[in-house]
């Protein structure tokens, strides 16, 4: 019992940045439907602003989270300016290849500037853990949780009760209805892409801490975040939160009592019996077709 | 304009022969490493060890006259890229003899290769028993298989009280090897072996097993991976408040760093090494040890990579001493020179013996295996 109660609380401190990678995707892959291979890439370099901004500048930690999510809204929005707005109008499969190259680009950056040996961030945190009867948890992932949780009520709050969010929902519905409305849809492409991007960033700065950093860290994590967005529906913020922490349960009960060495696998065991009987995702809206 | 334009070329073109007639007069020696990816730590640490066997040598004046040259590449942490490196390094590099690959699944991957193109490799970290015993005649490998470090486990069991235990392994050739080696051995000495764990080599997150693990009634968890894990291990068994003892294998631990990152977590640990830059004067070779230590400090290296990177030093050592035999550089004179070698190794002696089926047998060396303790942040050595 205290075993199962120990994977719950495991559960909880991953589903939270499961959510979180996966909120920053839905934005983009789900509402703007642009497949973004980057998406792992920016995770990777929102950690990596974290070690240059404590361990190389020497700066405060928690100082340092938002200077990586401004960092990963900069380059964000830099790479919706010059890769996707030229290129909007033109089919998926283009964009896409942009995109994979853009992601072969960026970590190849990573591993220049940086090189291929893992780093370690030093944080505040006591190392000795919260321990609450039979389950104990380190102090710096109690925390990651909570900033997680706060990232996406924000998030929330911004798309669903915001000008800006209306305005983003309203573009991606008809672009040009919005834009007769007097939205500005050049703006909010690339306001959206951002956020998406400061999103993954943040949730590496966060892991970032937690695990070690290197340059290939954002390739599971991106496929984590893509399998986190199909189970939840396209575009759909609440139901990539829920599905962040179903793949978090589902890899923690699957290590924990069907065998570890398929721990990574168990994930896209769900999605594929998504797939198959529930194409849209678990939470999505019935959809006008055509 | 066109004067300095055919200045230029002609610059160029004497550069570039000379750059030619220079590589000429070295002797290139493969290195197939991971240098990015799961194993970039302990890939990196290698290579600068074999980068100070290069430099000692080419000081004294190469060898055959000429000097030797490293010929690095990256495997990715990943077989196939391992076996493609394999195939550049030989196809158009042209090297006569290899060093590598660090991991047993990327070293297995390269191993056609070597048949394919009648290449030697030194092995320098691999463990797995598989890569020996296959018959593979182009390996010649100085890392102790996982039996070997089994058989050199057996004699302190009984000391340590084993009872029961649990083991957490990286599930490729190395981890799962040692952990079929070490159960076999924990059954002939009658302790009972309880949940055998595995982890990707990429995953960052071990807390299901080693919740798993705390629930277990073992007293002991048998730890096999490569350093980043590892801390990342220690660290994450603390959050949970783990309080098993832990023992791990393997050497490529870097006790230093563990003590460095886990901190009090680390006390009480034990580690299975093959080299001790801790007390080079229990090492069979004090005089080595302690010039390659004072050396790999002297260039601004992390000294927790010491226990690492002496195999990239005694692997290019041996590759170079098989060299020095054949009295040339060519794959066939010094895959037969390695069996008529001796070399003063920071482990050991570095002889190598028949493994394998006949006919086709691998060289095996065999090295020596410690084991070490963590106690208030200091490394001690038990004796085995």
């Amino acid at each position: 019992m205290s075993e199962f109660l120990q994977h719950l609380v495991n559960m909880l401190v991953l589903g939270g940045t499961y959510a979180l990678l996966g909120i920053g995707l839905t934005l983009i892959f789900g509402i703007m439907n642009v497949v973004n291979f980057t998406h792992g890439v920016l995770y990777t370099f929102g950690a990596y602003v974290m070690f240059m901004v404590v361990q190389q500048l020497g700066l405060n930690f928690f100082l340092a989270l938002p200077v990586a999510v401004l960092a990963g809204w900069l380059l964000g929005a830099a790479i919706e300016l010059t890769l996707l707005r030229p290129l909007r109008g033109s089919d998926i499969d283009t964009t896409m290849l942009v995109m994979i190259g853009a992601w072969i680009a960026m970590q190849s950056g990573t591993l220049w500037i940086w090189g291929g040996v893992a780093k370690a961030v030093a944080t505040p945190f006591p190392e000795a853990p919260l321990v609450l009867g039979p389950v104990s948890v380190s102090w710096l992932r109690l925390f990651v949780l909570i900033a997680a949780a706060l990232l996406i009520l924000v998030t929330y709050l911004l798309i669903n009760r915001t000008s800006l969010g209306r305005a983003m929902r309203a573009t991606f519905q008809d672009h040009d209805t919005a834009s007769l409305m007097g939205v500005n849809v050049d703006m909010i492409y690339t306001s959206t892409f951002a956020i998406g991007s400061s999103l993954a960033a943040a949730a590496g700065a966060l892991l970032g801490p937690v695990y070690v950093i290197f340059p290939q860290m954002g390739d599971l994590a991106a496929v984590k975040a893509f399998a986190i967005v199909i189970l939840g529906g396209l575009g759909n913020i609440t139901g990539a939160v829920i599905g962040g922490f179903i793949l978090a349960l589902a890899e923690e009960l699957g290590a924990g009592y069907v065998s570890s060495g398929y721990r990574d696998a168990m994930g896209f065991l769900i999605i594929i019996a998504v797939l198959i009987f529930r194409p849209t995702g678990l939470f999505a809206r019935a959809e006008r077709v055509g | 304009m066109t004067r300095a334009l055919g200045l230029v070329s002609t610059i160029t073109l004497a550069v570039a022969l000379a750059g030619a007639a220079a590589q000429a007069q070295t002797i290139k020696i493969g290195v197939n490493e991971p240098l990015t990816g799961a194993f970039a730590a302990s890939g990196t640490y290698v290579v600068n060890g074999a980068k100070i066997a290069a430099d000692e040598i080419n000081a004294k004046g190469g060898i055959l006259g000429k000097k030797i040259e490293l010929v690095i590449e990256d495997n990715k942490s990943n077989p196939t890229e391992a076996a493609a490196v394999a195939e550049k390094l030989i196809t158009s590099d042209k090297v006569p003899v290899l060093m590598g690959a660090w991991g047993s699944s990327l070293t297995l991957a390269v191993m056609p290769k070597l048949m394919e193109y009648e290449t030697p490799m030194v092995v320098e970290t691999s463990s797995s028993g598989k890569i020996t015993t296959t018959g593979n005649p182009f390996i010649f490998r100085i890392s102790p298989p996982s039996a070997i470090e089994a058989a050199a486990f057996k004699g302190i069991v009984d000391k340590l009280a084993l009872k029961k235990v649990d083991f957490l392994v990286i599930n490729n050739d190395w981890g799962r090897g040692t952990a079929e080696d070490f159960s076999k051995m924990m059954k002939e000495k009658g302790i009972a072996v309880g949940l055998v764990e595995t982890m990707d080599q990429g995953a960052q997150d071990m807390s299901a097993q080693l919740s798993k693990i705390k629930g277990s009634d073992s007293e002991t968890v048998i730890v096999t991976t490569a350093v980043d894990q590892l801390t990342l291990i220690f660290k994450q068994a603390a959050a949970l408040g783990l309080k098993k003892r832990i023992i791990t294998t393997g050497g490529s631990q870097n006790p230093d760093q563990i003590i460095a990152q886990a901190g009090a977590a680390a006390n009480g640990t034990m580690h299975l090494t093959t080299f001790l830059p801790w007390f080079p004067e229990k090492t069979p070779n004090p005089e080595a040890t302690n010039y390659f230590v004072s050396e790999w400090k002297k260039r601004g290296f992390d000294f927790a990579g010491c226990t690492e990177s002496f195999r990239g030093y005694d692997g290019i050592r041996t590759v170079v001493a098989a060299i020095e035999k054949a009295g040339k550089a060519e794959p066939a004179a010094i895959k037969a020179a390695f069996w008529d070698i001796k070399v003063k190794g920071l482990n050991g002696d570095i002889v190598f013996r028949k493994s394998g089926p006949e006919g086709k047998e691998s060289g095996q060396s065999q090295p020596n295996v410690y084991l070490i303790e963590i106690n208030d942040g200091k490394i001690e050595m038990k004796t085995l």
